[in-house]
């Protein structure tokens, strides 16, 4: 009886320590996807160019350049600054973004044209970004707390995640699932689930290379089958902590754009 | 005084390439480097290589017509076509060292208003220059535009307090992309950049007016002769013109708290459209005109609001002056919200109230139309995005429950491709007497179309 008992507590506590063990495992894979993805280095420049291709297959192009400062190392609060150089009737509007964590982002846009600062009140974060497939949160990182995430699986190259929003009523999707390479960290697929189960929504990263000792998206899709079409992503010109000042992200560098960081 | 400002506005600018530093970032981090040897400091961090693609000048722009009719009929005073024109934007910027030129200048062919003399005051004629002008920054908290401008401030959605920056109202009404509400200034701006404070300071050498409605495109109601007014019969006015004497200043310090933004303005020059008249001959004239004001901004229950106010300081006299606006407070507070996926709706409402009203009332002559103290002004304002945000609807409302008038603009916009946008919509005016702010525009109510190829 007494040898039963033990063998009970045995598995009790081998059994509540694999859940112990696996919460603080999963955020932590979570934390370092979303990390590797939007956060490598201080700050970072990049050029961007964006294929959108409608449901029709005609396409469009965005080219911009884009800083982004970390408020502080890791997970967090960031600062965006996106200015665009394509197509022409876009040619010097800027898009900037302060991400904020479990609040809503302030985000900006300056229409040269008018020489108008216009704050942007929408805050759906599920919005396209500049009519692409790809989201506001897609650009900037999605709120890891805004979902439960699961640990489904662990492949040779991958850890597989679930992820459910805690707020249904706030996303269009019911779910997600994520390919976290193992030794990038970055989620090189993801799948959005609509409520019927059927995947309607895939991002993938095609291309990733090692800079300044950071793996780096090269090239990245987003397929919408709900949409119709697909968006293709092209980065340049990566750079890495080249000392972005915090001031560049405020109303002085809307209206005249740093050029230096640009170029 | 202000002759001084200018000029020292002039000596910032060859101040500039005495120290040719690198100072597009800011005081924080601040890197010198030589701008004659282009092979130092700039090229370690960014490579000369890119540097050598970027080609010689950058030239961009577009090609537009338009075509504008009133629903209305013609009157005596106006004609069946509100708007018919070809306009060619050609875009340039160039970066000389670290000064940046900003050049755009539209050419037009406007059978319409059939008037080709080139007027650099009121845009009218074959150029309509938009932009000329040189933006540098001789010290490192310091920023520099100078030359012919767009300049815009402040936080209302087509309702402006402390925005005294010119505006094309013509361009508005008839049906012209909402970029020409604005109207290039020919000024001389700094801004300061300090931690507690930003500072912009705009010296407007030679009094920049509205490109208002004088009844020659747009016809309005003549409240003395109690009769509309058109391109037949043309309002005369008398603008002041003199170079350093009929001159601007407008001033904005601001500061960020958070997400919150807040902002005081000062402005000092005249009313902007006509707001008086000349007891002797007649003609319209611009009164001197100070504002004082304030504007907050910031999120606000999942939405944007905005709240500003000034105090109008007429010209002296004015208050028992009949011929000349009364001193007037404004007020005006909005907000905007995302309601549903993408989109926005917003509503401001906006008071004007006379301050010497009872002296206004007293100095009119008998018969004269009679404005009520408080002037109110509701607008509702709906975007939607559709179509991968290639289709844009919107919907403005003004309407004035004082006036009993009002104003709603409806607009399409459809990007076809990246070179090519079709856009619509109309312009209605309405309300029950003639002299009311809105309505005695009515016989300009019209709808057009345009379409416009980016190059």
């Amino acid at each position: 009886m007494k040898r039963h008992f033990s063998i009970i507590l045995l598995f009790l506590i081998s059994w509540n320590s694999t859940v112990i063990a696996q919460e603080p495992e999963v955020m932590d894979i979570v934390t370092k996807a979303v990390e590797a993805m939007n956060y490598a280095g201080d700050d970072a420049k990049a050029r961007i160019d964006m294929r959108i291709i409608d449901k029709s297959g005609r396409e469009r192009i965005r080219q911009m350049t884009m800083l982004r400062k970390n408020e502080k190392s890791g997970y967090g609060p960031q600062k965006y600054y996106v200015f665009f150089s394509r197509p022409s009737d876009v040619k010097g509007l800027v898009f900037m973004a302060w991400k904020n964590i479990g609040e809503a982002d302030d985000r900006w846009l300056y229409l040269p044209a008018l020489d108008l600062v216009k704050r942007i009140a929408a805050s759906d974060e599920r919005s396209s970004f500049v009519g692409s497939h790809f989201f506001y949160e897609d650009v900037s990182g999605r709120d890891i707390d805004e979902d439960t995430h699961k640990f489904l699986e662990e492949t040779n190259d991958y850890y597989v995640i679930k992820s459910v929003p805690k707020e249904l009523d706030s996303v269009e999707f019911a779910s997600y699932t994520s390919w976290v390479d193992k030794v990038t960290f970055l989620p090189m697929r993801m799948e959005y689930t609509d409520s019927n189960g059927k995947i309607y929504r895939v991002f993938s990263i095609q291309n990733v290379e090692m800079i300044e000792g950071y793996p780096t998206i090269i090239d990245a899709e987003m397929k919408d089958s709900a949409m119709g079409g697909k968006t293709i992503l092209h980065y340049s010109a990566v750079k890495y902590s080249t000392g972005i000042g915090g001031n560049i992200f405020s109303e002085r560098f809307l209206r005249r754009p740093p050029r230096k960081h640009l170029r | 005084m202000r002759e001084g400002l200018f000029l020292i506005a002039v000596c910032l600018l060859s101040f500039d390439n005495v120290i040719a530093g690198e100072v597009l970032e800011g005081a924080k981090s601040v890197q010198i480097v030589s701008a004659t040897e282009p092979g130092s400091a700039s090229t370690r961090d960014w490579g000369i290589n890119e540097e050598k693609r970027e080609p010689i000048i950058d030239f961009y722009g577009y090609i537009d017509a338009r075509f504008g009719m009133r629903t209305s009929g013609s009157t005596v005073s106006d004609t069946d076509i509100s708007l018919g024109e070809i306009r060619v934007q050609l875009k340039a910027k160039k970066n000389v060292k670290q000064v940046t030129i900003n050049i755009a200048t539209d050419f037009l062919f406007d059978p319409v208003v059939d008037r080709y003399a080139i007027n650099m005051n009121n845009g009218e004629g074959v150029i309509d220059p938009r932009l000329i002008n040189v933006e540098f920054s001789p010290i490192d908290f310091i920023d520099a535009k100078i030359g012919r401008q767009i300049l815009t401030w402040g936080s209302g959605d087509f309702v402006f307090i402390n925005d005294l920056f010119a505006k094309d109202w013509n361009s508005f009404f008839l049906g012209r992309d909402v970029e020409y509400l604005k109207a290039p200034v020919d000024a001389a701006k700094v801004s300061f950049f300090f931690d507690a404070l930003n500072i912009d300071f705009v010296y407007t050498p030679r009094f920049g007016a509205d490109r208002f409605v004088d009844g020659r495109t747009v016809s309005f109601f003549d409240r003395e002769n109690k009769a509309f007014r058109g391109r037949d019969n043309p309002l005369v006015f008398d603008r002041p013109n003199d170079w350093f004497d009929d001159d601007e200043i407008a001033a904005r310090a601001y500061q960020s708290f958070g997400a919150l933004e807040a902002a005081v303005y000062y402005y000092n020059g005249f009313w902007k459209s006509p707001a008086g008249q000349d007891v002797l001959d007649g003609r319209s004239i611009f009164p001197e005109l100070s504002v004082y004001g304030a504007s907050l901004r910031g999120p606000v229950a999942g939405g944007l609001a905005w709240v500003e106010t000034g105090y109008y300081d007429s010209a002296a006299g004015a208050s028992t002056d009949p011929l000349v606006r009364n001193s007037e407070v404004r007020f005006l507070i909005g907000f905007e919200k995302e309601i549903s996926h993408e989109f926005t709706a917003s509503i401001q409402y906006n008071l004007e109230r006379k301050l010497d009203y009872n002296k206004y009332v007293n100095a009119l002559p008998s018969g004269a139309l009679k404005d009520d103290q408080n002037k109110h002004l509701l607008t509702v304002s709906l975007t939607k995005l559709m179509l991968q945000q290639n289709l844009v609807l919107s919907a403005f409302n003004f309407y004035s429950p004082s006036g009993k008038d009002g104003y709603v603009r409806f607009n399409f916009s459809y990007k076809v491709s990246d070179e090519l946008r079709i856009d619509g919509g109309g312009n209605f005016f309405y309300g029950q007497e003639d002299h009311t702010f809105f309505s005695q525009l009515k016989n300009n109510n019209n709808i057009y179309v345009g379409v416009r190829r980016n190059f």
